[in-house]
């Protein structure tokens, strides 16, 4: 079973949802965001998506893309953020970590290699923003290979009867993206999610994630009350941008402030009883 | 903006045409096809038909939206049952005559199709060789060719019942046009602009917002095309419920490259019929600008099938092609994706997308169509460079002996026709697309030439 199925089942056995935190790598710089990758587990993360800066963030709102720069200044390559993996793994053989970003960065570092060096270092799913099920095979075979989770997206646009599309070859979890936006901006209302679960739970049996503009403690605990997880990335990056000098160099609040809301969010997560299963 | 004193003294770089058909990154999908020498010798006169054969150089994409390797849609899920939707609408639309009647009224009466081919007697005495023909895109309403593509896609967008349009642009042409079938048609429309595209382009963004348009500069990355790509795509994914993305050149995820090419291809199939009725003959060579590769891809498209004519694209080689700083993205770049389709691109070696220089607004982008990265591979087409100073001396040319005033983007063909043409015979035909007017950059011009304004 790999790290994520062992994850989820953990926590469904507990009756609980999980928290997924964000964190771009080398944002501000690799030590900094090192620190705070060590540190969500302890602050409540039940997974981690670790973001991998790419110049072109086309389906991302303005604080990912900050983040992102951030990080690609802070010198952040795939062989660098691989080695971050590593480094987290030393201490952490039980928490599962996803990557997320464009296709780009994969394709330069050769697919192949990208994913048996993802996976040595510790890496347990991807999660290709650019890469619709219509050019997975582009990662599909060296990923199941290399025994890595692809995370499928599914949208609001996306039709009924295009979801046994999306979720042929999805392994993991899938993750839902609640609004028809980018990262950071709308938030998704109780309604629209209680109308949109149901309808991905007829199509997949897979754990589900719902994230895009999940921000506060309360909106984290309304989204495991209807699905498996709840992603947080915006608010997370807010907070650690906001501690930045004003050269944009991490201080000694960045690693406590980010890690201080985690901690808020997943006390909500965590608060929320979900019917226990084996 | 520019380039110091490495201006002079570059060349062109022409092609290793050859060398690229047995070189192994970009195979035939179809190997059938056998590669072929491109000669500049006589040309026999081959059917004008539009239909394309079995071992057609014009049937791709394939059914996934790929020319080779190249080509694809890379966008988020999102997007997806959208793009899938566009290309149902797109067949539809291709089936239907009405359509095709529709959009040649608009064609003629309100672009003003067809183009002349416009014999440039003087120029071709000047430059001694071969003979020089322009196909005059310059004459469109709205002075380029932008406008063949955006009538074509604004009607679709109609009958998908959209009712607004975003688009990216570079120059501001492909604003202007967009802006102005929105104007035509009373939809509400938002164009997206690099901020420094919106100082170098000031009259284009004024013309822009007098038609209606919402001119949004984009200050990320350099503030170029590329960055008015990426904000426009956000732009659509917000508001998929009543927004069409119309993109203003042959790249994007499927079906955009196709569509944009077969809009545009009217201005080969109108060069074909006018260089044989003036003629009697197919051209030996045919120039043309890249950016994204639009107007290039219309002019050669309908010419694939006859290997007799060269078909040479010219890339902004900016500074130099070996500067670093060039928009030349088949010259220099790799193959890699962004914006949803896989293609040669500028980048760095961890995959990261490098700013594209250019001193012409339109040609100002990292990345090319994916078909002319195809064609590049299988070596059909040429692809070359002409630096900005090239560019800049071809636009005077090309102003003093035809009244012409060329948009800088064109100059670039001009330029690489200047260099070719002294070399062939005087019985040899060059035709050159001219795919806009450069009134839009008198003062990049002017400030190059140290004039004040
Ligand atoms: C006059 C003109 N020519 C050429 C281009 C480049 O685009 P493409 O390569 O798609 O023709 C532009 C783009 O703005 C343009 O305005």
């Amino acid at each position: 079973m790999s790290r994520i199925a062992r994850r989820f089942a953990t926590l469904r056995q507990q009756g609980r949802g999980a928290l997924i935190p964000y964190v771009e790598a080398c944002d501000p710089d690799y030590d900094t965001s090192l620190a705070i990758l060590r540190g969500m587990p302890a602050a409540g993360a039940d997974l981690i998506e670790v973001g991998v800066p790419f110049s072109d963030p086309s389906a991302d709102g303005p604080t990912i893309q900050k983040a992102a720069l951030r990080g690609l200044k802070g010198g952040s390559t795939m062989k660098r953020v691989l080695e971050m993996v590593a480094a987290f793994r030393e201490g952490d053989d039980g928490t599962p970590i996803i990557l997320m970003g464009y296709t780009n960065p994969i394709t330069a570092y050769g697919p192949e290699r990208f994913c048996v060096d993802a996976k040595a270092a510790g890496v347990d799913g991807l999660i290709v923003v650019d890469m619709p099920p219509e050019e997975a095979d582009l990662l599909a075979g060296p990923a199941a290979t290399a025994g890595l989770d692809i995370i499928r997206l599914v949208a609001p646009t996306t039709p009924d009867d295009r979801l046994p599309v999306v979720f042929n070859g999805a392994s993991g979890f899938v993750y839902y993206v609640s609004i028809t936006g980018v990262t950071g901006t709308r938030t998704a209302s109780t309604d629209e999610l209680a109308h949109a679960l149901p309808r991905l739970r007829r199509a997949t049996d897979l754990p589900i994630a719902i994230g895009f503009g999940i921000r506060t403690p309360e909106l984290a605990a309304n989204a495991v009350s209807v699905a498996d997880a709840a992603v947080v990335a915006s608010a997370l990056l807010n907070t650690l941008e906001a501690t930045l000098d004003a050269d944009g160099k991490a201080t000694a609040r960045t690693v406590p402030a980010v890690l201080e809301q985690l901690r808020g969010l997943a006390n909500a997560v965590h608060a929320v009883s979900k019917p226990v299963s084996e | 903006m520019t380039c110091s004193t490495i201006w002079q003294g570059l060349v062109f770089c022409r092609h290793p045409v050859q060398n690229r058909l047995t070189g192994g990154q970009g195979r035939l999908h179809d190997d059938t096809i056998e590669p072929r020498t491109y000669s500049c010798g006589v040309a026999k006169l081959s059917a004008t038909d539009t239909q394309a054969g079995a071992n057609s150089l014009r049937s791709g994409p394939d059914g996934r939206g790929r020319f080779g390797i190249f080509g694809g849609r890379f966008v988020a899920e999102t997007l997806m049952p959208l793009l899938l939707e566009l290309d149902g609408a797109y067949r539809a639309a291709q089936a239907d005559p009405e359509f095709r009647r529709e959009l040649d009224y608009y064609l003629k009466d309100y672009v003003g199709r067809p183009s002349p081919l416009w014999f440039a007697r003087r120029m071709t005495e000047e430059l001694g060789g071969a003979k020089i023909y322009m196909k005059r895109e310059e004459l469109n309403h709205t002075g380029s060719h932008k406008l063949n593509n955006v009538m074509g896609q604004i009607l679709l967008a109609r009958r998908m019942g959209r009712t607004r349009i975003v688009a990216e642009t570079g120059a501001g042409q492909h604003g202007v046009a967009t802006a102005t079938v929105c104007a035509l048609f009373g939809m509400k429309c938002a164009i997206y602009m690099g901020a420094t595209d919106v100082e170098r382009q000031k009259p284009n963004v004024f013309r822009m917002r007098l038609l209606g348009a919402e001119v949004v500069p984009v200050t990320a990355g350099a503030g170029t095309l590329k960055d008015a790509m990426n904000e426009a795509m956000r732009d659509w994914v917000t508001n998929v419920h009543d927004t069409y993305f119309l993109v203003g050149t042959v790249a994007g995820p499927h079906p955009y490259p196709q569509m944009v090419r077969d809009f545009q291809s009217i201005i080969g199939v109108e060069t074909k019929e006018q260089i044989v009725a003036a003629e009697g003959r197919l051209p030996d060579t045919i120039v043309a600008a890249i950016g994204g590769g639009s107007n290039a891809m219309g002019i050669f498209h309908p010419f694939l099938d006859d290997p007799e004519v060269r078909l040479i694209g010219v890339e902004a080689a900016g500074c130099g092609l070996d500067s670093g700083r060039t928009a030349a993205s088949i010259e220099r770049g790799k193959p890699g994706v962004l914006h949803g389709n896989r293609t040669y691109l500028l980048q760095d070696a961890d995959g990261q997308i490098t700013e594209a220089h250019s001193i012409s607004a339109g040609l100002d982008y990292p990345g090319v169509g994916p078909e002319h990265s195809w064609l590049s591979d299988i070596g059909r087409a040429e692809y070359v460079g002409a630096t900005d100073q090239e560019a800049l001396d071809a636009f005077q040319l090309c102003t003093r002996t035809e009244g012409i005033i060329p948009a800088l983007e064109s100059a670039h063909a001009i330029a690489y026709a200047t260099k070719i043409a002294p070399d062939m015979g005087k019985d040899q035909i060059i035709v050159v697309n001219i795919s806009g007017r450069g009134d839009k950059d008198i003062f990049t011009v002017a400030e190059h030439l140290g004039v004040k304004l």
